[in-house]
């Protein structure tokens, strides 16, 4: 299976992303944010980072990017794309998926493990999953995510969310929403079911001897599903 | 401009050294000349006061690489690995300005590191602050925080450590040290001595602004009442920017287009420029028309003292300019051929087609000043005796339960969530254990680190005080399993021009010298901050260890949570019941006089090495050394990180129950061990001459001391946990 990673000027996740799809089997590639067309590819990444400085909104210049254009289009044919943190900021600039991701609720950059659930597996992210309770890693400053009330009924009723942040038995309260997103919501697909966007970085979750080994599951499930 | 005395006394000179300057150049310098003179000469460039006494620092070792001199240490992790860190003091711009002050200091740390062509793999800062009750503490650790997460986080590169003090005597002068460790192959390390005739100077990076003008100027100097005035002289980071210079050069470093390369830091162009042409033993040509400027009409005084940060300075082979632009086009910066080497000898610079500076090299570093200043010796005080009475009323859960929670023991959680610790996927440690470690990427081997310093101690007796610094880092890279290398040191005292300040810094190095030689453990790299002092009140004397250790095998990596019920806990090292100085004396018996615990180099090597021992053959599952606040504050920690209890009995002793749990005698561990391993875990400590204590057995969720006294680890936990964050919001 092939993948792309876009690196863009402030990129720092990228490498994480490589060596993650490497390790589960996927024949990665790095691709430049000013290159005009995407090789062939099954799986796009847009990784975490500060891309462009995150200096006028997280993700607005890089969304703007030359190969954004290829990427666009790409998951308008149906193309998987899976925007992680930086990245899913930059998918919400393009569009492709619903709503914005403010700065955090106490306006202090977080980095910590958190649970989130799974809502709806009826994607090729999270299909054949056995679990629905996963433990990932976040690190963000701008990962509120917020949208309207239209928006919000919208996405309840296409099945749009992705995860939502809970505590260890998969409960989704307050208490557990590490950055005041709007229902803790962590990730949220496009309509098609072919875009994700979240928060957590499960290419960090990808070790024993680091954080843990819930990344590893979505990986290699991913790989299964895109086969 | 008139350039007299008076102006040369503006610039931070003293009347003797503007003397000295006309008379090496046999004429009165030009104001751009001066400026330079007074970026060169101050203190934290010239070193001027401190120099002769860190000559008496062991710098070599089989393990290192590079000592002090360059822009960091390098040490030898084999398999043609090194690593290259150091640590640099960011304190007097981040009371100024605590969010840039912070963030620059991370952002020079890490530029003296990918300038010798390593990637930066971990970051550790030591923050130091006021009182909690004092009305700028919040603030300043905030924006402190607040700089530091900024820059760290957007470079990519994870804070995998730290540690933060409070105490009055930094109410109005604050410490912000960063230290940074990068990974480099052997054979391509890069160093900033300039070699060869008429090759291109390079300037890479942001545009020259005006900001940070005489900023290590302004780090030499101590504070008055008029230190607002200084925020022009604080440094604005740009951490995108230094996030492509640093990919920007790594990329030109893989090719051999370099000769020499050095980052403008403290005094910028001025210092970088000469630095490399000296090293070199040459002269340097630099046409000032040819610096990207961010502002107009920069003048060449201005264009030479700016500390406008992310810019490098590059002496390149001739025929690579091209080739070299390509890179930095693509990584969109700036990027101008500004001058030459030459054979003058002299640093010669031209403006508007009019040379506007010339001066000798040698004149600027080797004539540079050196000062044997007075220094007063700090006797060792009396032992106190603490009178049984004193002791009556107190309770020691009550004890517990203040110090778990007192802010210089409390959980820095609150701090550490807010720096990026896991990006780059190698964290194996995170902070808030005894050492970060990250692995080497694609290896088995693990790299430890850890920052220290234990100011009253020092105040207490600097001698003393060096030598402890030394061995709590030592103990801190042992306890995670890592065997210690080398270290860096920030040295942050008060005015060298006052006898009691200088007499703490000449016996504070003293004393880390005479541990480092013994425990073989040698200073790589280091900086020195003066004049942290505001008005006439200094800092306690706060010298700063960063530690650096080696795990060849990772997955033998020990962590302080204590593992399963069932184990025996054990205390490694002779605990004699040392109070004076300790957490408990000063803030549970209000007594801040006697000396600190004394330092027993013999027994550190021993028992460290003893406990590597142990756990090269697997028997301690988890390890955390004696610090603040003695045994109990240890074991508490470990039975909180690991949510387990302890059934506590005192070993029969002469010690009360005070003496044992909270006195603070050097050289100690305390480990968890199986049950079954105890015969051959004690055999291996008596063979070995270590003392031990067998203090209890891990069971249930509560610690409790001789059956009497018990506490819920929850309870203690959210004492420990909840004080800092409360304090902040």
């Amino acid at each position: 299976m092939k993948s792309s990673v876009i690196t863009f000027p402030g990129s720092n996740c990228d490498r994480d992303m490589d060596v993650a799809l490497k390790k589960f089997g996927f024949k990665n590639k790095m691709i430049w944010h000013n290159d005009n067309e995407l090789p062939k590819s099954d799986l796009v990444v847009l990784p975490g980072g500060f891309s462009y400085g995150d200096y006028l909104r997280c993700g607005s210049v890089a969304s703007k990017s030359k190969i954004m254009q290829s990427v666009i289009n790409f998951a308008k044919s149906g193309g998987l794309v899976m925007g992680i943190c930086n990245g899913f900021q930059i998918l919400v600039e393009t569009g492709l998926v619903p709503g914005v991701l403010l700065r955090n609720k106490y306006l202090e950059f977080i980095c910590k493990n958190v649970f989130v659930k799974i809502d709806n597996k009826d994607n090729p992210y999270f299909k054949n999953l056995e679990k629905d309770i996963f433990e990932l890693h976040i690190a963000h400053n701008e990962g509120n995510y917020f949208c309207t009330e239209d928006q919000l009924k919208e996405i309840k009723d296409n099945n749009q969310v992705a995860i939502y942040y809970c505590n260890n038995d998969g409960k989704i309260e307050e208490e557990f929403n590490p950055n005041g997103s709007i229902k803790n919501i962590a990730g949220i697909l496009n309509k098609e079911k072919n875009v994700l966007g979240m928060m957590p970085h499960p290419e960090r979750m990808i070790d024993s001897c680091l954080s843990g080994e819930d990344g590893s599951l979505f990986f290699k499930n991913l790989l299964n599903n895109i086969k | 401009m008139q350039v007299n005395e008076k102006l040369a006394v503006e610039h931070g000179l003293k009347v003797e050294e503007y003397k000295l300057i006309c008379k090496l150049l046999k004429r009165t310098p030009n104001l751009t000349e001066l400026g330079i003179f007074s970026a060169m000469w101050n203190e934290h460039c010239s070193y001027k006061s401190s120099r002769l006494h860190l000559k008496k620092l062991p710098t070599k070792g089989k393990k290192v690489i590079q000592g002090p001199g360059e822009n960091a240490g390098v040490i030898d992790i084999e398999d043609g690995d090194a690593i290259v860190f150091k640590i640099e003091s960011h304190n007097h711009p981040s009371f100024i300005e605590p969010y840039q002050g912070a963030a620059t200091g991370v952002g020079g740390i890490m530029r003296d590191v990918f300038t010798m062509g390593a990637r930066p793999i971990a970051n550790l800062n030591s923050i130091h602050f006021g009182s909690t009750q004092h009305k700028k503490t919040k603030n300043l650790l905030r924006g402190v925080v607040h700089g530091i997460g900024g820059y760290g986080n957007c470079m990519g590169v994870p804070t995998i450590g730290g540690q933060t003090c409070f105490d009055r005597s930094y109410n109005g002068n604050i410490l912000v040290n960063a230290m940074t460790l990068g990974l480099v192959k052997k054979n391509k390390i890069f160093y900033s001595k300039a070699a060869g005739l008429n090759k291109p100077v390079i300037y890479v990076g942001s545009k020259t602004g005006r900001d940070g003008i005489h900023g290590a100027s302004m780090a030499s100097a101590s504070f008055d009442d008029k230190i607002e005035e200084k925020k022009p002289t604080v440094q604005v980071g740009d951490p995108f920017t230094e996030k492509l210079l640093l990919e920007a050069c790594l990329e030109l470093m893989a090719g051999d287009s370099i000769i020499a390369i050095q980052d403008m830091g403290a005094a910028g162009l001025t210092s970088s420029s000469i630095e490399m042409a000296s090293k070199g033993k040459l002269g340097i040509e630099i046409n000032l028309d040819k610096v990207p400027c961010r502002e107009t009409k920069m003048t060449p005084y201005e264009i030479m003292l700016s500390e406008s940060q992310e810019r490098m300075l590059i002496v390149l082979e001739n025929g690579k300019e091209n080739l070299a632009k390509k890179i930095f086009d693509k990584w969109g910066l700036d990027f101008a051929v500004i001058g030459k080497t030459t054979n003058t000898k002299n640093i010669e610079l031209f403006f508007n087609s009019e040379q506007v500076a010339k001066i000798p090299i040698n004149i600027l570093v080797e004539n540079s000043p050196m000062y044997d200043r007075k220094w007063k010796k700090t006797k060792l005080p009396k032992k106190n005796k603490i009178q049984k009475k004193d002791l009556k009323n107190l309770k020691i859960l009550d004890i517990l339960k203040k110090m778990i929670s007192n802010p210089n023991v409390c959980s820095k959680k609150w701090i550490w969530e807010q720096y990026d610790h896991t990006v780059m996927g190698d964290t194996i440690q995170k902070p808030g254990g005894n050492s970060g470690v990250v692995r080497v990427h694609g290896t088995n081997k693990a790299v430890a680190a850890a920052v220290d310093s234990s100011a009253v101690y020092c105040w207490a007796h600097p001698l003393t005080g060096g030598k402890q610094i030394v061995c709590e880092s030592w103990r801190n890279l042992i306890s995670v399993g890592a065997k210690p290398v080398a270290i860096t040191n920030c040295l942050n005292f008060g005015s060298p021009e006052k006898e009691e300040n200088m007499g703490e810094f000449v016996e504070c190095v003293e004393g880390i010298g005479e541990a480092s030689k013994y425990l073989a453990f040698p200073v790589v790299s280091g900086n020195v901050s003066f004049y942290n002092q505001t008005k006439e009140i200094g800092i306690k004397p706060t010298p700063v260890i960063g530690g650096v250790g080696l795990i060849k095998d990772y997955t033998k990596m020990i962590t302080m949570n204590f593992k399963s019920e069932g184990n025996l806990v054990l205390v490694i090292g002779k605990t004699e019941g040392h109070l004076d100085q300790s957490l408990f004396a000063r803030t549970i018996l209000d007594e801040k006089n006697g000396p600190p615990p004394e330092i027993n180099l013999f027994n550190e090597k021993n028992n460290g090495e003893t406990i590597l021992k142990l756990i090269e053959d697997n028997y301690i599952k988890s390890a955390h050394d004696v610090s603040l606040g003695g045994i109990l504050m240890g074991v508490s920690k470990m039975c909180i990180e690991g949510n387990i209890g302890i059934e506590i009995k005192k070993p029969n002793s002469l010690l009360n129950e005070f003496e044992y749990f909270f006195s603070e005698d050097q050289g100690r561990y305390i480990i968890e061990i199986s049950k079954s391993d105890i015969k051959k875990v004690t055999s291996i400590l008596e063979k070995n001459a270590v003392h031990y204590d067998e203090i209890g057995i891990l069971v249930g969720k509560s610690v409790s001391f001789n059956e009497k006294t018990i506490v819920p680890v929850d309870e203690l936990k959210s004492y420990n946990n909840n004080w800092l964050k409360d304090y902040m919001r």
